[in-house]
């Protein structure tokens, strides 16, 4: 029987296996920041181990970083504690760090890639759900949390229970005014925000092979948010032209060898897959959420369910609560709707690409005076890119305020916080109660959306200004 | 880790879907180095109006006198979204040694037995049997058994749990221990595998 990409990369990696227990999986990278490493280091400390393999763990500040006057200390005293903190501890235990200052600093899922680090075939692991991103290069990354950052620490290892598999396939061209942030929004909700728990997924077909690394990395993204312990994409041409160059990236003779090795990552047409999806990509349109968790989402032109037509009590119980956190109506269409604040950022969509498709849809546009529009850029070397392209005076110019890179409003750890009862669309990965802030609205949507809202200062179709 | 081998007590019910980790415990309480403290902040938005301690919602079980005890009964995708183990942190320190739900998300569930919380899943029924039972009932959860028993009726249902993570639940032991006993092996590994 064939295997699929996830098995040949888990079997590579797996040290050993407990009978009828978990597997000790290797892994090969390691990102780690500010926010679930503390108590991992203090942990192997009481424990009186030191790192075991600390070259293979890279740290960055992007939790419960400020997003302006980052050169200034931090002000909120236990935010600026956890930051040096982290300072310390990698310097005590030999950790790479791109903290505040750093030109590589920047969001964990979002410097990885760029520079590099992440690469097809490896295990990466990060103390945050969202590392399911760096599957976009055919990596098997997943999120874990701080007991997990601290086995790492110990043995450079995780005990695993290996996940069941899942494939979705895209075929076909996407609408214009689609993009990958609908696609994965339009997948969780045809599958729910618990519709993939207990799989590994691939994403595959002819429209994820269209896409970019950006693309496919918003994708890999939210896995998490149908559940799954992650998502991959077999690497290809475009994966190997992404990473060929950057500053990890292996070099020479490397590089030949590599890529020798990263094309033999795909799932074997007789591979045999748990469950698998189809979806046709004309069918997709421009997704937005309406309720509390990234599977209550529809499409932009569409309606908000009828509460009283759903069936399961539980799913409608959770509808009615959502909408009355929300302030909306069942049965509702979302357009138009008068709309506070427009955060662009976030580890899904806060990279070059994002910030290029909406400063070539703003270019020469004024935001709607009644919207407070934010960007954040994913990292500083995004941050750099977009003033070396003159992107800041076209957001400048459109009244879009840009800041440092960090995660920011996506969690509002820091002070970027949507005010109670207000409505933001966001660019980020998760519309939860209270996430972007106690009492904030969010409705996630894509880049796109996002930008042609903020200059209507409404809930606007992006096919319509286009 | 301490051990953990069986729990009677009375039960909290939070009979809702999907309860995020950032309900849990929201980011803002994420600032803390240690693994302490968390349970103050548990459910902090469910729990009080305008974050305020002195103005609890009356209508949330945390703070209805009548619901107590070590188990929280929730329902189906318990602990989804972020991977924060200050989730589990939160439950532990606020006094809960167990989650019942029909459903839990992955991370949360590796998180909570890392931690000695016991996450027990049982079916939408039993779970709705669970929700119809009186506030003063209480359920009795064996771990060497795998059950879970509502004591006023003797209903009783059996849980799965991975035999690995039951001994390590049943006698204390923590993954932690277990990898650093396997350092050489891992040395091994890595010697004679190339990724």
């Amino acid at each position: 029987m064939g295997k699929t990409i996830f098995d040949k990369i888990w079997d590579k990696h797996v040290v050993e296996t407990i009978k009828n227990g978990p597997s000790v999986l290797y892994i090969d990278k390691h990102f780690i920041h500010e926010v679930t490493s503390p108590q991992a280091f203090k942990g192997i400390e009481q424990r009186g181990v030191s790192l075991f393999r600390p070259k293979q763990t890279i740290a960055t500040a992007d939790h419960n970083v400020p997003t302006i006057n980052q050169h200034l200390p931090i002000k909120d005293e236990l935010s600026r504690m956890q930051v040096e903190q982290l300072i310390d501890n990698c310097a005590k235990h030999g950790v790479e760090l791109y903290g505040l200052g750093h030109p590589y600093q920047g969001i964990v899922h979002v410097i990885g890639p760029e520079l590099g680090i992440t690469q097809p075939g490896m295990t990466i692991v990060c103390g945050d759900s969202h590392t399911s991103t760096h599957g976009a290069f055919g990596a098997i990354a997943f999120g874990i949390g701080t007991s997990e950052v601290e086995m790492v620490f110990a043995s450079q290892c995780v005990l695993q229970m290996k996940p069941k598999k899942m494939r979705i396939n895209i075929e076909g061209v996407l609408q214009k005014g689609v993009v990958s942030k609908d696609i994965i929004l339009y997948i969780i909700a045809k599958i729910s925000a618990s519709g993939a728990t207990g799989y590994f997924v691939e994403f595959a077909g002819s429209t994820i092979r269209s896409l970019s690394m950006e693309a496919r990395m918003t994708i890999c993204n939210m896995s998490i948010e149908m559940g799954a312990r992650g998502g991959m994409i077999a690497p290809d041409e475009t994966c190997f032209e992404y990473i060929k160059g950057r500053a990890f990236a292996p070099k020479g003779e490397a590089w030949n060898s590599c890529i020798n090795k990263w094309r033999q990552l795909y799932s074997d047409e007789d591979a045999v897959f748990d469950n698998e999806i189809n979806i046709n990509a004309a069918e997709i349109e421009p997704m937005i959420t309406y309720g509390t968790n990234p599977g209550l989402g529809i499409a932009i032109n569409g309606n908000i369910p009828i509460t009283e037509n759903i069936v399961d009590e539980g799913e409608r119980n959770n509808i009615i609560k959502a909408l009355k956190y929300m302030g909306l109506e069942s049965g509702a269409s979302l357009l138009g709707m008068p709309v506070q604040h427009i955060f662009i950022g976030s580890c899904t969509n806060s990279r070059i690409e994002d910030l290029r498709e909406v400063a070539a849809l703003v270019k020469g546009k004024q935001k709607n005076s009644s919207v407070h529009v934010m960007i954040v850029p994913g990292s500083q070397q995004v941050a750099k890119q977009v003033h070396a392209e003159g992107l800041d005076h076209i957001f400048a110019a459109a009244g879009f305020q840009i800041r440092q890179a960090g995660c920011s409003a996506c969690l509002g750890m820091n002070e970027d916080k949507i005010p109670f009862g207000e409505y933001c669309i966001s660019t980020s990965n998760r519309n939860f109660e209270g996430r972007q802030g106690a009492g904030a609205r969010t409705l996630l949507a894509s880049p796109l959306t996002a930008a042609a809202s903020a200059i209507t200062g409404v809930v606007t179709d992006i096919r319509e200004l286009i | 880790m301490k051990e953990l081998q069986e729990i009677k007590s009375r039960f909290v019910p939070l009979p809702m879907e999907n309860i995020d980790t950032d309900q849990i415990i929201p980011a803002r309480f994420l600032k803390s180095t240690t693994r302490d403290g968390f349970g103050k902040n548990l459910f902090r938005d469910w729990r009080y109006l305008n974050n305020d301690e002195s103005t609890p919602k009356i209508d949330f079980a945390l703070n209805q006198s009548q619901f107590t005890g070590e188990i929280l009964v929730a329902g189906k995708n318990f602990g989804c979204g972020s991977s924060r183990e200050h989730a589990a942190w939160a439950l532990l320190d606020y006094g809960f040694n167990a989650v019942v739900s029909s459903f839990f998300a992955d991370i949360f569930k590796n998180n909570a037995l890392n931690n000695g919380v016991l996450p027990v899943t049982v079916s939408e029924a039993f779970l709705q049997q669970i929700f119809d039972q009186g506030c003063d009932s209480s359920l009795s959860i064996n771990v060497e058994a795998q059950t879970i028993t509502i004591d006023a009726t003797g209903a009783s249902s059996y849980f799965d749990i991975n035999p690995y993570k039951k001994t390590c639940l049943l006698n204390g032991y923590d993954d932690i221990d277990f990898l650093l006993s396997r350092k050489e092996l891992i040395s091994e590994f890595e010697k004679t595998t190339t990724i």
